[in-house]
């Protein structure tokens, strides 16, 4: 698993890449209400506007952490965003893209990285 | 992410309800419980007495409405009963202070009540011919002049309906001043990263990019940072002064040098100027355009969220561009000038239909009328001279945000006092209503870590004064000291306790509907 | 000055408390050019006699609506409100009361705007509605922008029987988002060119009913050939008691109903302040502007009420969100829910039929009188052709004591139907009112 620096965090398997928000960052927005997700298809770049996630008193956009093709889009969350605080970096994830470039990937913070990162907040 | 971290809990701990007398059927004494107007009233009850239509809907056929509504009645004296009732449940600025800021809750004239009544003024349709409005024009005439004297401004449109729509106007008004001018390439707005947020959100409604100017440490706009920012892709700044942290912008002047030079507007949101109404004018600070809230520095009621009205005053500038309607002298009287033609014709367009709220306009004037130029100038004074009494009272336990040099109308403190105690801005606020007092603005501006913006208005009595610093004194001592379940759990007194924000926002009930015939939906419970 | 409860021994205290020497200290920020130490060029303080002397005086040179025979609608009606409306409404909870956002301490502000919401969703037969705008013009703007949102097109199509007023605010605001609006000509049957204007880029079309010549029809075949083209039907309604007597937007297969709620509880005012109604689908309510009251529970299990999906609003998403807005017309939906709920469904569609039928005599009043009635079908409003200048004839009128309606061309100056006059008739206007508008029309055309 990568992380960005924006807190999001994804998983590749091949080449589909799982992608959603860390532990850190939804613990930060409080209780999630309501999640944006994006279309089936879309074609998203890394570090642009991905998904919405939003807790009763804030919006947070979510960044593509790489680029790739939407290919699903959890729906679990459109009637429990709640999943995304109760496990934000497995079945709360967001989106899963195609066609993900392994060196993009590989050239982001591991978890160690993340979380010495977390401590310089 | 463009991670916000304002996170803080919107589902409530369950409540302890502590050793408060219960009474046997739920009764709260005075304070009346009151279901919703669905539950208590029904479709074959009413308030009124209506004669028989001399003639029916036949000529409409299949366009009669047969179908039910599904709406609840109620005869007068229930009616009457319902709404008091409710009324018990609102903090008011007739009970207490609220100490908000940026929102100059001031004591609502009740001249100014009596005043819009009159006949001549409420019983008045817009599209009478002016003939017979002489008198209401000759208001809107004085209203502008007196906006106009006060803020040093030649021209005013006096449409827009509350603040934000002023907002629009102004950048409507800008937008459309470059376009005239050849300088329709320009696409960015600057705001200060502490703008309240209808600023940006106009703006980007009006078209434009938004890019943040950068504060200084002592709170104000960093020059340096505004200077590199500005250039010919921007159209103006907008910014509010005094700022959200209640400061005065003291490098105004070259702000506004700065901004002109690169050939960019200067837009000022006036919310704040009721701390310098009658001292200074915002024309002579280089002001392009300016929103007046009446609503705040002029007494007209907040009435729960609204009526508002925003009149916008214009630089000589920007004046061509202002929007119809306007009141005009003819020689033989006053009309209103309503389509930009002739001179006017670079005007943008309508704001709204009809002339704008006449009503709050009458309000306003009685209110400038009561204080003239003398009560006004005063009306600063206090305004500013309450808000450096409070900082300076409970500056010595909780931490002024800018403690050097005083602040304008408001007070702006940060969380920094709070540290180790367990107790957040949030929670202390909501202790606050226990006290008698409605919490200040808390967690804006956005700049302060868990900002608490304190704006008592001149209209407070020392009195008042003193009982609400000896309160937020007592608490910041009780946080202090660990008495944490005071304020984790509060309110306790009030009419409900915490709401579940999060459960309203997850599955939201935004209407009451019936179940089945003659029962109510049963109460959600919380998850 | 009786506003300002400080002494002058209070000001000494707490200077002293602070600090500072005098008051000129706190304002040591101000760039000396800019400090006014004269009084302004106004006007000194005033007493309360003397200012209601001078309200009086300028109240004193209009002719109230009530003062005699009146006539004037084109999105404004004069209604007869029931005098606890506005007692209720001036009660200090009420009045001097802030935007509900500390819920505990406002629990009645916010179940009167539920109850409100759920009032106009089902007025307009929709199923959410929000707290309320500005007015029924900014609710149309907001409408189109909405529906821009909902299909992400950019062109609206505003039909020909669409109140000019509402049409120009809406493209004001939309000429600044970037949108294409077709503004149709004005027309008494608009149904044919707006369906005609229907293409592959239309977000929506905005129809208005009644319309602003008072007609009446069935928008079903423009909601079928909007749908059918993936755009919105928009309904607009000015008055807002014809709700009590014609199918409403949403039966008519309406996706955003807008109205001016100004008829129920709230007086003419001269233009304001007004209310506006906004009611759309269930699958829009993300996309609604506007606040929104909600129902959950408090911590000890009871039912209450909170704001709801402020994300969408200026505080929270600032450059993203749906609007600019930041107030409602809290007051005015407190005064329209209350009369709302004083009539009831019984009322309410007494009160219509009371509308409709003093319409109808005044119709057949004037038809008998040789004026030509250019509205087939209406609720309380008809358009009539007059002889010669419709704006010079309502001038003359009201020299004589009568308010002889709005001329078309005062609304819209451009469109031809200068010889147009709009009447309107409500359970305020009486049979005599009637007879002494048809003696003047008469004596006019006799002369």
């Amino acid at each position: 698993m990568r992380f960005t620096k924006d807190h999001e965090w994804v998983e590749l398997d091949g080449d589909i890449a799982t992608v959603g928000i860390t532990a850190y960052a939804a613990e930060q927005l409080g209780d999630v209400v309501f999640v944006e997700l994006p279309e089936v298809g879309k074609t998203v770049k890394a570090s642009e506007n991905m998904a919405v996630v939003e807790s009763v008193k804030a919006a947070s956009d979510v960044y593509a952490p790489v680029s790739g093709q939407v290919v699903e889009a959890n729906a679990v969350l459109s009637d429990a965003p709640e999943t995304v605080n109760a496990v934000p970096e497995s079945g709360g994830w967001f989106a899963k893209l195609k066609g993900v470039d392994k060196v993009e990937y590989e050239a982001l913070m591991d978890r160690a990285a993340y979380e010495s990162f977390l401590e310089t907040l | 992410m463009s991670l916000q971290s304002v996170g803080r809990p919107t589902q409530p701990q369950p409540a302890e309800l502590g050793g408060a007398h219960r009474s046997l059927t739920g009764g709260r004494g005075l304070l009346q419980e009151e279901g919703l107007l669905f539950e208590v009233g029904g479709v074959d009850r009413t308030g009124v007495d209506l004669p028989e239509p001399e003639a029916d809907a036949s000529d409409l056929g299949d366009l009669v409405r047969s179908a039910p509504i599904g709406l609840a009645g109620l005869s007068e004296p229930e009616a009457v009963r319902h709404y008091v009732r409710l009324s018990q449940k609102n903090h008011a600025i007739d009970l207490a202070l609220y100490p908000l800021g940026s929102c100059t809750m001031k004591h609502n004239p009740r001249l100014n009540e009596k005043a819009a009544r009159l006949a001549g003024f409420a019983d008045l349709h817009p599209m009478q011919p002016t003939s017979t409005t002489q008198g209401a024009l000759q208001l809107m005439d004085r209203l502008a002049h007196w906006l106009k004297t006060l803020t040093g401004m030649p021209a005013v449109a006096l449409s827009p309906k509350a603040g934000a729509h002023g907002e629009l106007c102004g950048l409507l008004a800008i937008k459309a001043a470059h376009e005239a001018n050849g300088q329709g390439a320009r696409r960015r707005v600057l705001t200060p990263t502490s703008a309240h947020g209808t600023n940006p959100a106009t703006a980007a409604f009006v078209g434009y990019d938004v890019s943040e100017i950068a504060q200084t440490e002592d709170g104000r706009v960093d020059l340096a940072d505004l200077a590199a920012k500005l250039g010919p892709d921007v159209a103006a700044i907008m910014v509010t002064n005094p700022n959200t942290c209640g400061l005065f912008e003291r490098d105004i002047l070259e702000i506004a040098r700065l901004t002109h030079a690169a050939g960019a507007y200067f837009y000022c949101d006036g919310a704040n100027f009721n701390a310098i109404v009658g001292r200074v004018r915002p024309g002579d600070l280089g002001v392009d355009a300016m929103h007046i809230n009446l609503h705040k520095t002029f007494s007209t009621p907040h009435g729960g969220g609204g009526p508002g009205a925003g009149p916008v005053v214009f630089s000589a500038a920007l004046a061509p561009f202002a929007p119809a309607p306007w009141v005009v002298s003819d020689g033989e009287g006053l009309r209103l000038e309503e389509e930009a033609v002739g001179a006017a014709v670079q005007a943008f367009g309508r704001l709204c239909a009809f002339h704008g709220q006449m009503g709050m306009f009458v309000r306003a004037y009685a209110y400038m009328l009561s204080h003239g130029a003398d009560g006004l100038r005063q009306v600063a004074e206090d305004a500013v001279l309450n808000a450096n009494y409070i900082k300076a009272r409970l500056s010595g336990v909780m931490t002024a945000a800018f403690p050097n040099g005083p602040c304008m109308h408001e007070a702006l403190f940060d969380d920094a006092w709070l540290e180790g105690t367990g107790v957040t801005t949030l929670d202390f606020a909501k202790a606050m209503i226990d006290e008698g007092f409605h919490p200040m603005t808390m967690y804006f501006p956005l700049v302060v870590h868990g900002a608490m913006l304190i704006e008592p208005t001149e209209t407070e009595s020392k009195r008042e004064l003193d009982r609400f610093c000896a309160a937020l004194l007592a608490l910041a001592q009780a946080a202090k000291a660990g008495d944490v379940a005071r304020f984790k759990a509060a309110p306790y007194l009030a009419p409900a306790r915490r709401l579940d924000e999060t459960l309203a926002a997850r599955k939201p009930r935004l209407t009451w509907r019936q179940e089945s015939a003659g029962v109510a939906p049963a109460p959600l419970a919380a998850e | 000055m009786r506003y300002l409860p400080l002494t002058p021994a209070d000001r000494a205290q707490m200077l002293s408390v602070i600090g500072a020497a005098s008051i000129d200290e706190l304002f040591v920020d101000v760039p000396a050019t800019a400090r006014r130490q004269a009084l302004f060029d106004l006007p000194l303080h005033a007493g309360e006699l003397e200012v209601e002397r001078e309200l009086s005086r300028l109240a004193g040179l209009n002719r109230a609506a009530g003062a005699g025979p009146f006539f004037c609608g084109a999105g404004a009606y004069r209604h007869h409100v029931p005098a606890s409306v506005d007692h209720l409404i001036q009660r200090s909870e009420f009045l001097t009361s802030y935007t509900p956002y500390q819920p505990e301490i406002a629990q009645g502000t916010l179940q009167v705007l539920f109850e409100f919401q759920t009032q106009v969703a089902a007025l307009t037969g929709l199923e959410v509605a929000n707290a309320s705008m500005y007015d029924g013009s900014t609710a149309c703007a907001e409408a189109v922008m909405m529906a821009q949102r909902v299909t992400r097109r950019e062109r609206a199509v505003l039909s020909g029987g669409l109140h000019p007023h509402y049409a120009a605010t809406t493209q004001t605001l939309a000429h600044a988002e970037g949108m294409e609006i077709e503004r149709l000509p004005a027309a008494i049957d608009a149904e044919a060119a707006v369906i005609a204007a229907i293409n592959a880029q239309t977000a929506c079309v905005v129809v208005q009913n009644p319309n602003v010549f008072g007609a009446v029809s069935d928008l079903t075949k423009i909601a079928e050939a909007a749908h059918a083209a993936g755009a919105l039907m928009i309904v607009v309604t000015t008055e807002a008691i014809s709700f009590g007597l014609i199918r409403s937007p949403g039966e008519m297969g309406a996706d955003i109903a807008v109205a001016e709620g100004q008829s129920i509880g709230n007086g003419l005012n001269f233009g304001g302040p007004y209310v506006g109604l906004f009611a759309t689908r269930e699958k829009f309510v993300r996309q609604m502007p506007g606040r929104l009251a909600g129902e959950t529970v408090d911590a000890e299990g009871r039912r209450g009420f909170v704001l709801t999906l402020s994300t969408r609003e200026q505080h929270i998403r600032r450059e993203k969100a749906t609007s600019n807005i930041c107030t409602n017309s809290g007051l005015c939906a407190l005064a329209f829910s209350i009369h709302m709920s004083l009539l009831g469904e019984t009322g309410l569609r007494r009160l219509a039929a009371l509308n409709h039928a003093r319409a109808r005599t005044l119709r057949d009043a004037v038809a008998a009188a040789g004026l030509e009635v250019l509205t087939p079908r209406f609720f309380n409003e008809i358009a009539v052709r007059v002889p010669g200048d419709a704006a010079a004839l309502v001038d003359e009128l009201a020299g004589q004591g009568v308010l002889a309606g709005v001329p078309f061309s005062r609304l819209d100056p451009h469109d031809g139907f200068k010889d147009v006059l709009l009447l309107a008739a409500t359970e305020t206007t009486t049979v005599e009112d009637i007879q002494a508008l048809v003696s003047a029309l008469q004596r006019r055309t006799t002369a």
